[in-house]
């Protein structure tokens, strides 16, 4: 017996049965859960009433739209105000550049709601009122650094000898920045712009705290439909919500697939 | 040109650190709203330790470390073991595997969260410590798996085979050879795992039921909603921001003293091979 399961053992493929059998529970049945509940109704069945009801109520809808609107805004203005740093990042010394790359990750180790709420305080401290502008600074504050990382990453790994190359061969450093560096840092931008447009889209506490509960971003609703008891509601929104994030992956994924893998912030 | 992309990063970080200083300096006063100076003291430290404060968030601390430290063991053990054998599969299955491994990290919290509360309900789990766990078990692992997988592939599979031949038997291969080498990635998936359970919020609050079982994250949220940061809140996340601060500071010299070393090392071989 003891012989038997040590020969079991010695095939290593089979040590990822365990996990695969807990994804299976954990991951894939629970989204198609969702799937299941969007598309049936109170009583039963399958229906398209969740999503007329989005559809028809305007309310939803529009929560909906103006969400993709912060999301959009805040990852430009992450971007504008990243790209720089970034760039400036990699003309430091490498010994200070990683102080520094540091200490633009390190506010990430303090709870969100805890740096929320530190921003709610910074703007009652300078007496400015909370709302959109609020809102927005909040959502930089808090995913700025995922802008900065994936860019420094890939600017960083760029061969250097490209940019001589281009220098010898005549071009200005304009040139040089909008015909190599630039071109070279698409797949960096594009991991930054995912990882900051996927956590903007879908948060729902920050909104709250930001604005004295007065904007209500998408997020908050699918969790309000959630914790009223309306699961086939909330879950139709959630499927909406992945529909979104899918496809900025697809888009994502046929332009770079480097980036993202370098995003554990270790 | 040099010196204003200075100010730039400068003024950057200033922008990034000015709500964590504020709260930091508004520990040392008592006042209950965060903002108004009301002199110089450590009432708030001392109501943290000496239990002053209400029970609640006394709990809460304990809840967040108890399940980050279950969750994170196990994910290390789980995402390791898996890791192992994902290795070992095939190009097609690995593949697929590898594509379901990466669905908690790409997902939005929420999602993950509403999916795993779907399942509780329907399988009509009572939702409390277990199923946090089981969630927080659920998004930790991929990255366990991600921060091992890397180190398995680097390795030479010669030596393993060596091992082998040499006439260990596989276990002691595994435990000998393979455990050894990937060390370093269970490490840190470890610290990843926990750290990512620690700051979890929105997992949790579709996980954690109606029985009153709160983390940080979610006290925090109820409190905050309730109108206002308990005030030993502040000197909580000051106590926090100041380890995080020494912890990665330990561990950049450390790894600036290693790479010195190694480049002494690196020296010492040319210099003796010439």
């Amino acid at each position: 017996m003891r012989q038997r399961i040590s020969k079991i053992l010695a095939r290593r493929r089979v040590w990822s049965l365990p996990y695969v059998i807990f994804m299976a529970i954990f991951i894939v049945v629970p989204l198609l859960l969702i799937m299941f509940y969007a598309f049936q109704s109170k009583a039963g069945g399958f229906s398209l009433e969740n999503f007329e009801r989005f559809i028809n109520q305007p309310e939803a809808a529009n929560t909906f739209i103006y969400s993709i609107g912060i999301a959009l805004i805040t990852t430009i203005i992450c971007l504008v105000l990243g790209y720089p740093a970034a760039y400036v990042l990699t003309k430091l010394k490498p010994s200070n550049a990683r102080l520094v790359v540091m200490l633009f990750i390190l506010p990430m180790w303090i709870n969100v709601l805890v740096r929320t709420l530190a921003t709610v305080a910074l703007f009652d401290f300078l007496r400015l009122p909370l709302g959109e502008g609020a809102l927005i600074f909040g959502m930089v504050y808090n995913f700025l650094p995922f802008m900065i990382y994936p860019i420094y990453n890939v600017l960083q790994k760029m061969d250097p000898s490209l940019i001589e190359a281009a220098e010898d061969l005549g071009a200005t450093p304009r040139q040089v920045f909008t015909r190599v560096v630039f071109p070279l840092s698409m797949p960096g931008i594009v991991s930054g712009i995912m990882m900051v447009f996927m956590p903007t889209i879908s948060t729902f506490a920050i909104a709250e705290l930001l604005t004295m509960n007065n904007i209500k971003l998408f997020g908050t609703t699918i969790q309000e439909n959630i914790n009223n008891g309306m699961w086939h509601y909330g879950a139709a929104l959630s499927l909406i919500m992945l529909i979104i994030i899918g496809i900025t992956s697809l888009f994502t994924d046929a332009t770079s697939d480097e980036g993202t893998g370098d995003a554990t912030l270790l | 040109m040099k010196r204003l992309s200075h100010i730039y990063l400068i003024l950057l970080l200033v922008m990034l650190y000015a709500p964590i200083v504020i709260i930091a300096i508004f520990s040392f006063t008592e006042s209950k709203v965060l903002g108004n100076w009301t002199g110089f003291s450590t009432e708030l430290y001392q109501s943290l330790f000496s239990g002053g404060v209400n029970n609640s968030l006394i709990d809460a601390i304990q809840n967040t470390f108890i399940i980050a430290f279950v969750a994170a063991t196990v994910s290390t053990l789980l995402g390791t073991v898996a890791a192992i054998g994902i290795n070992d599969l095939r190009y097609g299955k690995r593949k697929a595997v590898n594509f379901v491994n990466n669905i908690p990290i790409l997902n939005p919290d929420i999602i993950t969260g509403i999916s795993l509360f779907l399942l509780f309900i329907s399988l009509g789990i009572t939702q409390g410590y277990t199923t946090v766990i089981l969630a927080h078990i659920t998004f930790c692992t991929p990255y366990v798996v991600l921060s091992v997988m890397p180190r398995l592939t680097q390795m030479n599979p010669n030596i393993y085979e060596a091992a082998l031949d040499l006439g260990a038997t596989p276990m002691q291969a595994m435990r000998r050879v393979i455990i050894p080498e990937i060390r370093p990635g269970m490490i840190s998936g470890f610290i990843l795992a926990f750290t990512l359970s620690i700051d979890d919020f929105a997992v949790t609050i579709f996980t954690n039921g109606t029985n009153g079982l709160e983390t940080l994250s979610t006290y925090i949220y109820a409190d905050a909603r309730k109108g206002g940061l308990t005030p030993e809140l502040r000197a909580l996340s000051t106590i926090i921001l100041v380890v995080v601060l020494v912890l990665l500071v330990v561990v950049n010299l450390r790894a600036r003293r290693q790479a010195r070393q190694a480049e002494k090392m690196n020296n010492n071989v040319i210099s003796t091979g010439r």
